[in-house]
């Protein structure tokens, strides 16, 4: 009885054995199994479903625990992506490389575009870092702006969907028409170094795919740390009966304008770390189609999951890759159907299945011992994150 | 208006909906320490009252003043704030949390969002989550998810999340409905002993429940008072016995 109190009043980022066991799968699968397994090529382009995988991670946060489904995380991982990109083009359009330009020294898309000097809001991207901070701050301010015209209006469920898929619609279609200032539709290109530093060569790319491993696992155990604490609970509390958290004291608006900021951050490392390691940012991954795609990486890895997400973007991605290269006119059906499966038949994605049939396994049932006296005898999980696969 | 003695000053309260008035010009006062229960047929404005006193509706006309505060013009958490707490009809819980955590998520420090991610679960905290887990008779169950709690039992747990916050004034919207004949003695019980120290407003409909636990009745008919007074009083009224409690 105390222990098991115990177990209740704790939290911790690892989430006890059971928590433990998942991440540091993870972590192998990432860290060595798959750098080891697979060609530089292939590895990038793995790296780069990972970049995704930051949304699906931040959709966890929103949509699988606070019930807040957004269809416009691309609006957030895009701002993200064209705050590194804007700093790299700048750094790849110097004067030397660009002097049959009739204007040297500025973007080549600037230039075609009849530009004659680089805008204002250009300017701060010729540091990095006040590029790193604007990659944080700006989708943070962005989404606080959207955040509190919804959420203090008392906005939510579908209209809040729809809204955020509005918003990145006109997102795109303010970046595809304004191309002297953003490249349009072809986005910004040609980008090949940050502060001298090649990053297409080999060892870049794996040094990029590292890093944006590390930063995955620090966004993995913000939002955990975020889950574990009173904040998580209430999300969960508020994914419930968002009436009975207002009337118990709580402005259920900051909360969720809170958590908005929080997504829209950890989104917009992922878009940085895709133009790092892809070498482009188009208008292609702001608007309606890969916000959408977001949602469906997160929904197959379990939307209540962290590490489910990842495993979801993953699988997701390969599956397109694979389909993609045999039969790419079947992919978006399949993707469709997929979405549809999800819903209806497992609705906890991946994580859902793990969770009914690790235990069945001999060798994972060991490491499940200990937590299975709490699991048979009560129905309280120990951390967030399972009370929320649960639901 | 002028400051009472009053926990609750309700005077000349309105609130009209497309021009029906739900609750016309009612003016009553709770004292301290008192369990008043509010009667009336279906469509008296019973629940209205308490949506107005909690902040859900915005009144029309006319003052609330908790502790000589006026809430009108407050937000629902600040009102909570203030020390009013609120039970809603049908069972209002989190399903998917334990007992112990629907309590806990319901003690009244870490309010704010940072206060939530720094919210530390000390000893404090879990003594509190124990003591009134056993006011409400819940104290085998801190580990069961709340979905599984029967509908009795759902009712309590409501009730000891907001005692957690430990209101002032504590609002209960039909807390019997759907239970057992033990339970409702468990219940009354539980009301007596819990307003002790605070001022409670109950709606119910169940007379012999009612006649347990109440101090003073008021009756409300078309958003307006019928009658107020001790329960034998108004049980021999006229005029309660014509709209209400019938012949």
């Amino acid at each position: 009885m105390n222990t098991m109190l115990k177990k209740i009043v704790s939290s911790n980022l690892i989430g006890g054995k059971q928590g433990a066991f998942g991440l540091a799968m993870l972590a192998a699968l990432i860290f060595i199994i798959l750098p080891v397994g697979v060609d530089i090529f292939r590895l990038n382009l793995v790296g780069k479903y990972l970049t995704y995988a930051f949304v699906a991670v931040s959709l966890v946060l929103l949509w699988g625990n606070g019930g807040i489904l957004s269809l416009g995380q691309g609006i957030f991982f895009g701002l993200g992506g064209y705050g590194m990109a804007m700093f790299m083009k700048l750094e790849a359009s110097d004067p030397i490389s660009t002097k049959i330009q009739t204007t040297p020294g500025i973007p080549d898309f600037m230039d075609w575009n009849q530009l004659t000097a680089i805008p204002w809001f250009w300017e701060p991207f010729n540091s990095l870092t006040l590029t790193i901070i604007a990659i944080l701050v700006i989708p943070a301010a962005f989404a606080y702006l959207i955040g509190f015209a919804m959420f203090k209006r008392r906005v939510g469920g579908v209209y809040f969907a729809i809204i955020t898929q509005a918003i990145a619609l006109i997102l795109s279609i303010l970046i595809v028409g304004q191309q002297g200032l953003t490249g349009g539709v072809n986005g910004i290109t040609d980008l090949k170094t940050v502060l001298g530093w090649d990053t297409r060569t080999d060892t870049a790319k794996y040094i990029l795919y590292y890093l944006n491993g590390i930063l995955l696992f620090g966004s993995i155990f913000l939002s955990r740390y975020i889950l574990s604490s009173k904040f998580g609970m209430l999300l969960l509390a508020m994914r419930d009966k968002e009436e009975r958290v207002r009337f118990s004291g709580y402005d259920v608006s900051d909360f969720k304008i809170f958590i908005f900021c929080v997504a829209a951050m950890i989104s917009a490392v992922g878009g940085a770390m895709f133009t790092l390691q892809v070498g482009f940012m188009s208008p292609s991954f702001v608007g309606i189609v890969p916000s959408i795609e977001m949602v469906i990486f997160a929904a197959v890895g379990g939307r209540a999951s962290l590490i489910g997400a990842v495993y979801g973007t993953l699988l997701v991605n390969y599956g397109k890759t694979f389909f993609s290269e045999t039969y790419p006119e079947l992919w978006l059906f399949l993707m469709g159907g997929l979405f549809m499966a999800v819903v209806m038949f497992f609705p906890n994605g991946i994580a859902g299945l793990w969770d009914k049939y690790a235990r069945k396994i001999k060798f994972l049932n060991k490491i499940y011992e200990d937590e299975k006296p709490v699991a048979e005898t009560s129905a309280t999980p120990v951390n967030a994150e399972e009370i929320g696969a649960k639901a | 208006m002028s400051n009472t003695d009053f926990v609750l000053a309700v005077e000349d309260l309105t609130v009209s909906f497309d021009g029906f008035k739900a609750v016309d010009n009612l003016t009553f006062y709770i004292d301290k320490n008192e369990l008043r229960v509010v009667i009336g047929p279906n469509g008296a404005g019973k629940t209205t009252v308490l949506d107005l006193i909690c902040g859900k509706t915005k009144s029309t006309s006319g003052s609330i003043k908790f502790m000589n505060k006026e809430l009108t013009k407050l937000s629902e958490h600040e009102i909570v704030r203030a020390g009013v707490g609120r039970k809603f009809q049908t069972p209002s819980i989190y399903e998917n949390l334990s007992v112990y955590q629907n309590l806990e998520v319901s003690y009244p420090k870490g309010r704010g969002v940072w206060g939530s991610l720094l919210f530390k679960r000390t000893e404090v905290v879990r003594s509190q989550v124990m003591k009134i887990a056993a006011e409400i008779m819940l104290s085998d169950f801190l580990e069961m998810e709340a979905a599984l709690l029967s509908h009795g039992q759902k009712q309590w747990l409501e009730i000891g999340m907001l005692l957690m916050q430990d209101p002032e004034l504590l609002m209960l919207d039909e807390p019997v409905a759907g239970m057992s004949a033990k339970e409702r003695d468990q219940t009354a019980d539980l009301l007596n002993r819990i307003c002790q120290n605070r001022a409670v407003i109950v709606i119910e409909h169940d007379m012999e429940f009612v006649k347990k636990i109440a101090h003073k009745v008021t009756v409300l008919h078309q958003g307006k008072i019928l009658a107020e007074g001790p329960m034998d009083k108004v049980q021999a009224d006229e005029k309660v016995i014509e709209v209400y409690l019938g012949h």
